[in-house]
């Protein structure tokens, strides 16, 4: 194949063949990819263990698994998927890969610090997958003491161990991004200019570096206690179990919105995108990432309305709970309002982006009825709840993942994937994911408890239609791996900017050059200029300095 | 293949219960419907091959959108969170003439005693349109207490009494599961609430085998583990005298005041040093924890309750 546009210096794929010149790379975008193979490895990993669930669930009776397995099945999963897959998928494969080129630099602050958090990543995975071949852990992935300090027979110290340590990557990342968007912006990049999903894994990092720490301290201390005897969440010594949980949620709630945030922006960036439209309400989409990054650190309190805290408590932690929903509403309003006076086209990115807003509109309502006290006594710990948070994390993440895979995959990639199939692919996925999740809202508020290997006969036409759907998903989740890595070989070279879109990661080659931009680019212009007054609707975005009209409030940063 | 549409209802707050869940049901309909909207009109209307004439939203609208609907969906926030915590409020704390249950979880059973010392094991049977006050305990790690019908779910925390409380409106038969992940059967940790016509559950007790209830199994524990050589009123040793004492207020040496309820009865017995009342010495025995079972505990505390509150007035000497 002859490659008409002649690239000064190679790509960043050929600037090294060796084993070495992968694993010891600090280019942010070879991290990047080293993130990519080890999150895909742990997603196949925890959506396996999923189906075997599924598979068990499909029936009232114990059937495939014993209830021990089972035990061990969902913690596997949810280990997995949360701290394996769900918190790195899209800041450390797309936000690194990404994020620099869009703010115009030639890596991140700290490229070795980079490589050495997927290091921490990889060697907390390795440890709780030991955990897990020789022979499993039984606490659920939130590990609630005392059943995990002084109960539990399993690998519980080797399984928080790896947490542990993988906890410091994502710390590191954290700071990482700080730093590089508040000191490696291009020349003109303001901060009112920048790229919401800068935004996003920006208001991301502080979580990461701010939460993560609790996570650390609270699963330290299980450790110490299983390990040492020190009786930190034994009553019967003065210790007391909940402390664990103000711990741990300490950490998990802003984890939901380390999960979620990024995937705001990479839906942003899509919409844009495919609706040739700048995005409605640019200053609202900032503030609301912000206010939920910081409010995110308020609600701990409403994962336990039940475990006894004071109803006063309860009843702070769900007016902030309530609070919390104005931000991500606003948000879903501005992206429907960004289709207006577009002009949109349905590739297979925006169909994700737009499956990721009504998966995650659902999931957010669903969100109001566990904030109110007496709703969440109710459905607290059944499959409404189940439901809830797999809409946004499933349905909201994983469909922005896949999104941003499907839009940046010629840049990172240098290569075009068939489209047909991968349209039916985003379908696919919309339809599998409501018929798995949806049929859990009715469960869970008819009454049936999570973590429930064998359930009364009432619930099984529920969770076998829920089992069918999983099926569906699982083939809407295989389908991408095939036709990308079909791509990869076969597939057409791609342009600059295929998308014409107006980001600066399209003003560079696909794949870019390792150093990222020929000469440095300079920033003129708001992001999202798709669509500008006195000017074709379709025309063709060249950078070139144009007048602003008078609907854009220049200079805002 | 039987399909559950529901959590069946049998109790007082299910009316309620079920008028917010339908209204926070309609309004994400209406928001649903709202956005999906939305996006299929714009989408349509607006996809590339359309003719249609694009306006541009002046910069004035577009915000005054922006605050419409933020302020819109903020009032929205705060009326469902005012409507879902006045209701909470209300059931907070059980009625004083309630009946009183007591609960003891472990894996992977759920043992209930009622105020006349009958016992159940994984079942518990209750009078209709009488208020009941669950006491739960666990005596191992955390369950939790979860009766769809009556909307109702507690956990049971090793270590401390939690306090729950329901009135079923219906006579029959509900399940109860354990909604707290707490080991290998936890699927398996169920039982049945039965709810009687007042005769038939009095009927129903008195064909129980005679067993001392709590208090008076309480008061044994009293002398058998040496607690009256210093409690007692002819005890010569200062040491508070436990008569009325129970849900009073107490000042601390610290300046806290503390009111003397189920978990500071309980942490008194297993950690005395810990919240000492003003005028006394910490020199109770600190033991009780590694010599008393969690049931015994639980005894012992009932037995405290059901000496007060009186008229009797504890006083600090001099």
């Amino acid at each position: 194949m002859t490659d008409a546009t002649a690239e000064p210096t190679p790509a960043y794929l050929r600037a090294g063949r060796s084993v070495g010149s992968w694993l010891l790379t600090t280019d942010h975008k070879r991290v990047a990819i080293l993130y990519f193979a080890s999150i895909t490895v742990f997603f196949l990993i925890g959506g396996a263990a999923a189906t075997l669930m599924r598979l068990e669930l499909a029936t009232p009776a114990a059937d495939v698994v014993t209830a021990e397995g089972y035990n061990k099945l969902f913690t596997l999963h949810g280990v997995i998927m949360v701290w394996f897959f769900l918190v790195p998928a899209i800041p450390a494969t797309l936000g690194n890969f990404i994020l620099p080129l869009q703010i115009g630099a030639r890596d991140v602050a700290f490229p070795k610090l980079n490589l050495l958090s997927w290091y921490l990543n990889l060697t907390g995975g390795l440890l709780a997958g030991a955990a897990l071949t020789f022979g499993g852990v039984d606490t659920g992935w939130t590990f609630y003491t005392p059943y995990s300090s002084l109960y539990s027979n399993s690998y519980v110290t080797l399984a928080a161990a790896g947490v542990f340590v993988a906890g410091f990557g994502t710390i590191a990342t954290g700071l990482n991004f700080i730093v590089t968007i508040h000191t490696l912006r291009a020349p003109g990049m303001h901060w009112m200019r920048l790229p919401l999903f800068v935004w996003s894994i920006y208001a991301t990092a502080i979580m990461m570096v701010l939460a993560t720490p609790a996570l650390a301290i609270a699963l330290l201390m299980v450790v110490a206690e299983r390990t040492f005897d020190m009786g930190l969440f034994d009553p019967e010594r003065g210790g007391d179990p909940i402390l664990f949980q103000h711990g741990f949620w300490f950490y998990s709630h802003p984890a939901v919105y380390i999960m979620i945030l990024p995937g705001m922006g990479v839906v942003t960036e899509v919409i844009t995108c495919f609706a040739r439209r700048r995005v409605f309400g640019y200053t609202a989409m900032v503030l609301a990432l912000m206010a939920i990054s910081i409010f995110g650190f308020f609600v701990w309190g409403h994962h336990m309305f039940v475990s006894g805290q004071s109803a006063f408590a309860s009843l702070l932690f769900s007016l902030l709970s309530f609070v919390i929903a104005v931000p991500s509403a606003i948000k879903v309003f501005n992206w429907s309002a960004t289709l207006y006076g577009g002009h949109v086209t349905f590739e297979a990115p925006m169909l994700y982006a737009l499956g990721f807003v009504g998966l995650y509109t659902l999931g957010g309502l669903s969100g109001l009825f566990v904030a109110s006290v007496p709703i969440d006594v109710h459905v607290h710990d059944t499959y409404f709840v189940v439901a809830h948070f797999h809409y946004i994390m499933v349905g909201g993440m994983v469909s922005a993942f896949f999104a941003g895979m499907h839009f940046w995959w010629p840049k990172i990639t240098g290569r075009l994937y068939p489209e047909g199939i991968s349209k039916i692919a985003a379908l696919l996925m919309f339809m599998g994911f409501n018929l798995t999740f949806f049929p859990q809202f009715i469960l869970g508020y008819a009454g049936m408890p999570r973590r429930y290997q064998v359930y009364p006969d009432a619930f099984a036409f529920w969770n076998a239609l829920s089992s069918a759907g999983a099926l569906v998903l699982a083939a809407a989740y295989l389908l991408p791996m095939g036709y990308l890595g079909w791509s990869l070989v076969w597939g057409a070279r791609a342009p600059a900017d295929p998308w014409r879109a107006t980001g600066l990661e399209w003003r560079t080659s696909s794949p870019p050059p390792p150093d990222n931009f020929a000469k440095q680019p300079t920033v003129e212009r708001e992001a999202y200029a798709y669509h500008e007054r006195d000017e074709a609707p379709d025309h063709r975005d060249s950078g070139a300095h144009r007048p602003q009209s008078r609907e854009v409030p220049d200079g805002r940063g | 293949m039987n399909i559950a549409i529901g959590p069946g209802s049998a109790s007082v707050v299910s009316g309620p219960f079920d008028a917010l869940f339908l209204a926070l049901l309609l309004l994400s309909g209406a928001i649903v419907l709202l956005v999906a909207g939305l996006i299929v009109v714009f989408s349509i209307r607006f996809r590339r091959n359309s003719q249609v004439e694009r306006y541009r939203v002046p910069h004035l609208l577009s915000r005054e959108v922006e605050i419409g609907w933020t302020a819109g969906v903020a009032f929205l926030a705060l009326f469902f969170f005012w409507w879902a915590a006045s209701y909470e409020i209300g059931l907070v704390a059980p009625p004083p003439d309630a009946l009183e249950i007591h609960v003891e979880a472990k894996q992977w059973m759920w043992k209930t005693e009622h105020p006349n010392g009958a016992r159940e094991i994984d079942a518990l049977h209750v009078p209709v349109n009488e208020p009941v006050a669950l006491y739960l305990n666990s005596q191992d790690v955390i369950h939790s207490f979860y009766v769809p019908a009556f909307r109702l779910k507690q956990d049971a925390v090793p270590g401390r009494t939690a306090v729950a409380w329901f009135e079923a409106d219906k006579t029959g038969t509900y399940p109860l599961r354990c909604a707290e992940y707490c080991g290998t059967s936890h699927a398996r940790m169920l039982g049945e609430v039965t709810v009687m016509e007042p005769d038939a559950y009095a009927r129903w007790s008195e064909a129980q085998p005679e067993a001392d209830n709590l208090a008076t199994e309480g008061s044994g524990y009293f002398t058998a583990f040496g607690c009256s050589g210093c409690h007692s009123p002819a005890s010569k040793v200062h040491a508070p005298k436990l008569a009325g004492v129970y849900g009073r207020p107490f000042e601390l040496e610290d300046g806290r005041t503390v009111t003397a309820d189920q978990a500071y009865v309980r942490d008194s017995i297993l950690q005395p040093k810990r919240d000492v009342v003003a005028g006394y010495r910490p020199i109770m025995p600190d033991d009780f924890a590694a010599t008393l079972t969690p049931g015994q505990v639980t005894a012992l505390t009932a037995y405290i309750r059901s000496l007060g509150p009186d008229e009797a007035r504890m006083e600090p000497a001099p």
